[in-house]
């Protein structure tokens, strides 16, 4: 008992004492460092810290004519959502962050906005497409398109573009992005006068989908919509084609990842998708930020690194706008930012969390993603 | 120790640090809102609750029982959806809200575990282990279906019931009956059946009838966890109740100690405040190191695990929480 009581009144002091203090502006970031989509927490840093190294480099962020030198406070959230609420309150109440970029997933950023909501501290998410997310907030934005605008433009391109009568869908129920795109993908193909021929679902981690792809190649349709993520479609696709199925594939944002090429091949061919961006579009900010990104880490530029890196510099350019380090000024800056030039295109806020923003489609072509056409 | 034993008679005693730990709780809650206390310490404090109340009743079927059950953040997920439910839909003053949602979930997660008791104590070990992980999938698998839920989206803006002299009420309140429960002939009757369940059958005793009871009342109390838990964080997403959620808590459970109800109180505060310590003080010291954060924690329970098997507090208690009769008789401290 006695040794016990030892340690756990030795934690408690130990715990009161931490807490660390830094000169200049504090940022903080929440990312998925560890958990099931740690890849992503890695992009998610190396585009902060490709920035904080850009902003320093340049004396720091000018505040009311004074240079600040930035530093970004990195958390990982695990992907879970208390992890993520525990790392909002830390940031907000020990470190004192002027504002908040993350988080990534949608389950995490929802569990963060109320907490920064309350505390009045702004919160960019780069990747959180869930509409959820900025509902009803004030401080809570996003640097990302949201699922009803994806979906809505992957139907007018496959009725538009590739001129398609019928359609059908295959997407995870399980999840909340695929399912949502499916949804507005729906309603707004049959809207443009197309018809859904079929509308099937599977669950995260299968497999084998032969039972729905049969009953889709019953009914023909001219394309096959697929919003799910990179992993599973290959399998999709490959598993189509062996059925016997000539149609046309299109996806979304969820399929942007070499390993949907490596593992696909000639299956994925000719099939199109709709992305945040695309390195091949003659924009000085993306072609800049691409070659200093691979520069540095010596990977391959992600959507999320790209939406992380815009989210750092839509808050940067705020804060020296407001020419102070008041949350709330900073939050009045974000909401009237007019055609930031990003990495991801050209992002204006209406004073809602939401951005304007622009989609491209991307078609696969000889095993590489290649410009097709922009849609807003 | 003389001094200590010398109070343990008079002051420390099971009530008097009930009424403490709550007045303790509305104090910082109170300096937390008025901004005195650090907002960050005030939320691990509340987690720290919500996660004593989830392995102290997960300690009743692991630890008295000595079942190996793996479904918990399933009955916690049926909780917190009842009483998320009852304060988004149904317009009641917020002091009403709070105990009929909690009460609502505790219920719900009640009769849920009644009915998957029925069915899985027809096996035992690593069947009823199996059992009860299928059914905490099934849980989080018909939420995701359920569009009325929100599916696998969740539901958002529940209106926020919990703080932490909420949290410090429940759990009290939680520990109390269970501390008495475990005292009561139930409580023997759990013991008889984990050293020896025919022996138990031998002298009367009703095995399945009782564990499912152990069962219940275990579910019941990851309802209440679940609603407390919904109504803090504002938003709950099916996957936040999936078998991940249940390691967690089972990593705490066996930290703290099997059959342990002191041992379910240090374990959790032991777990949630090392990993908060790892984040701070590698943060400080060493911020390249910070990502082994998640490497570096399980090395630790390893090692805590290897040279204490039973965990910190295994089948001993802190005698001040003892019922005041056993705390007479100088129980094993």
């Amino acid at each position: 008992m006695k040794k016990s009581a030892w340690l756990l009144s030795g934690l408690l002091v130990l715990a009161s004492l931490t807490g660390c203090q830094q000169n200049g502006v504090k940022i903080g970031v929440s990312a998925p460092i560890s958990g099931d989509i740690a890849a992503l927490g890695q992009s998610t840093k190396n585009a902060v810290l490709l920035a904080q190294e850009e902003i320093n480099a340049k004396g720091g962020i000018d505040i009311g004519g004074k240079k600040q030198k930035v530093t970004f406070i990195i958390e990982d959230d695990e992907n879970k959502p208390e992890s993520a609420a525990t790392v909002f309150q830390k940031m907000i109440n020990q470190d004192k962050v002027v504002a908040i970029i993350g988080s990534q997933s949608s389950k995490c950023s929802n569990a963060g906005a109320p907490i920064a909501e309350a505390a009045g501290v702004p919160q960019i998410s780069p990747w959180s497409t869930n509409p959820n997310v900025t509902k009803d907030k004030k401080f809570v934005f996003r640097a990302c398109f949201i699922d009803p605008f994806q979906g809505k433009a992957v139907a007018g391109f496959a009725r538009g573009k590739m001129k398609a009568q019928t359609a059908a869908v295959l997407y995870d129920v399980a999840s909340d992005y695929n399912k949502g795109i499916a949804e507005v993908f729906r309603d707004e193909f049959t809207k443009a006068g197309g018809k859904i021929v079929g509308f099937e679902t599977y669950n995260t981690n299968d497999k084998d989908f032969s039972a729905q792809l049969s009953k889709i190649k019953g009914a023909s349709p001219d394309v096959l919509f697929l919003p799910n993520y990179f992993n599973d479609v290959p399998l999709q696709v490959q598993q189509a084609r062996k059925l016997g199925m000539t149609c046309k594939f299109i996806g979304s944002d969820g399929w942007d990842n070499q390993e949907l090429i490596k593992m696909g091949g000639k299956d994925m061919e000719g099939s199109f998708f709709s992305n945040h961006y695309s390195p091949d579009v003659d924009r000085p900010a993306s072609k800049t930020f691409i070659a200093n990104y691979t520069k540095k880490f010596n990977t391959q530029v992600d959507a999320a690194a790209a939406l992380t890196y815009d989210s750092v510099y839509i808050l940067v350019k705020a804060i020296e706008k407001a020419g102070k380090l008041d949350p709330k000024a900073i939050r009045d800056a974000i909401a009237n930012t007019k055609d930031f030039d990003g990495a991801t295109g050209a992002i204006t806020f209406n004073g809602s969390g939401d951005p304007v923003k622009g989609a491209v489609m991307i078609r696969i072509d000889n095993g590489k993603f290649v410009f097709d056409s922009a849609v807003n | 120790m003389n001094m200590a034993d010398q109070q343990g008679k008079t002051l420390v005693r099971f009530r008097n640090i009930a009424i403490a730990t709550i007045l303790v709780a509305t104090l910082v809650q109170f300096l937390g809102n008025v901004g005195l206390f650090n907002n960050y310490y005030l939320h691990i404090l509340t987690v720290i609750g919500i996660n004593i109340i989830l392995v102290a009743s997960l300690n009743l079927v692991n630890g008295y029982l000595g079942e190996f059950a793996l479904g918990h953040a399933g009955f916690m997920a049926v909780g917190a959806y009842v009483a998320a439910l009852i304060a988004l839909k149904i317009p009641l003053p917020a002091l009403v809200r709070l105990p009929l949602s909690l009460l609502g979930g505790v219920v719900a997660a009640g009769v849920i575990g009644y009915l998957v008791g029925r069915v899985t104590f027809k096996t035992v070990g690593d069947y009823l282990a199996i059992i009860t992980l299928g059914f905490n999938m099934i849980i989080v698998n018909a939420i995701q279906n359920i569009d009325y839920l929100g599916g696998p989206r969740g539901l958002t803006a529940i209106p926020k019931g919990t703080n932490l002299v909420t949290v410090a009420v429940c759990t009290v309140i939680t520990y109390w009956i269970l501390r008495n429960l475990v005292d009561s002939v139930y409580g023997r009757m759990w013991l008889c059946i984990r050293e020896n369940a025919i022996a138990g059958e031998l002298i009367g005793i009703d095995v399945n009838k009782v564990k499912n009871l152990a069962f219940t009342i275990a579910a019941a109390f990851a309802g209440l966890a679940g609603g407390l838990y919904a109504q803090y964080q504002q938003f709950i997403t099916p996957k936040s109740f999936d078998y991940l959620k249940t390691t967690d808590i089972l990593v705490m459970l066996y930290l703290g100690g099997m059959g342990s109800l002191s041992g379910s109180i240090l374990g959790v505060v032991a777990y949630t405040v090392l990993m908060e310590l790892l984040r701070n003080v590698l943060g400080m010291v060493a911020p390249q190191l910070a990502d082994l954060r998640m490497l570096i924690s399980p090395l630790i329970l390893v090692l805590i695990m290897l040279t204490r098997q039973y965990g910190l507090m295994g089948n001993r208690e802190w005698r001040w929480l003892l019922p005041d009769r056993k705390q007479a008789e100088g129980g094993d401290a």
